[in-house]
């Protein structure tokens, strides 16, 4: 899972039926202190989160449509909870993001 | 999921059999601005109606084969969403 926040919500009426009756929230993922990395993902909301929130976000698949409560579906992003607040341990430096990688990025 | 604007179209006669009948869009991913990074894809449309220029969102891997069930698409970019607007929170930067 990754650490994000929840920036903003896409509107769509046009979409697969699957993704009805759920928000899909726009989620900038987060480095430890809380600065932005890599690009913006769609995710849809499993827990009610909103603008602002802190979250945790899944991407992969099965994860993502059962936590929204569908079967086998076209989503690969889903908002699994609110974060709190996260504990580091004393001293602890988070290493640096991979150049080359990318949040729910297919491998190339 | 992913956002991007649907840039253009693909056209191929030969294609595997699972992937006649579908329209073959070309997408350039763009941040919540509008504005483009990286490398444009080519993803099927399972809404059957985005056209050029709309902003649109897509699944990536495996789900993007489910939206087609129970039919077999050999699909692994799959556009699932017309997008008619964004709200993004004031100081949404990043």
């Amino acid at each position: 899972m990754l650490i994000a926040r929840v920036i903003g919500e896409v509107v769509a009426t046009r979409k697969h039926p699957s993704h009805e009756d759920r928000k899909a929230l726009l989620v900038q993922p987060l480095h430890l202190d809380g600065s932005p990395w890599g690009n913006i993902l769609v995710a849809l909301d499993a827990v009610g989160a909103g603008v602002g929130d802190r979250v945790l976000v899944t991407t992969e698949g099965y994860s993502s449509f059962s936590s929204v409560g569908r079967g086998i579906s076209p989503i690969d992003a889903a908002v699994l909870g609110v974060i709190d607040e996260i504990e580091l341990l004393p001293g602890t430096v988070p290493a640096p993001a991979l150049n080359n990688e990318q949040p729910g990025a297919e491998p190339d | 999921m992913q956002l991007g604007k649907v840039i253009g179209c693909v056209w191929a006669t030969v294609k595997n059999a699972n992937l006649q009948g579908e329209r073959l869009l070309l997408v350039q991913p763009v941040n919540h601005r509008g504005k483009p990074f990286g490398r444009a894809i080519v993803c099927t449309d399972v809404t059957g109606s985005a056209g050029a220029g709309e902003l649109v969102y897509w699944v990536r891997g495996r789900e993007a084969a489910h939206a087609y069930r129970p039919r077999e698409v050999t699909a692994d970019q799959t556009i699932v969403a017309i997008v008619d607007e964004l709200h993004v929170e004031e100081d949404g930067d990043a």
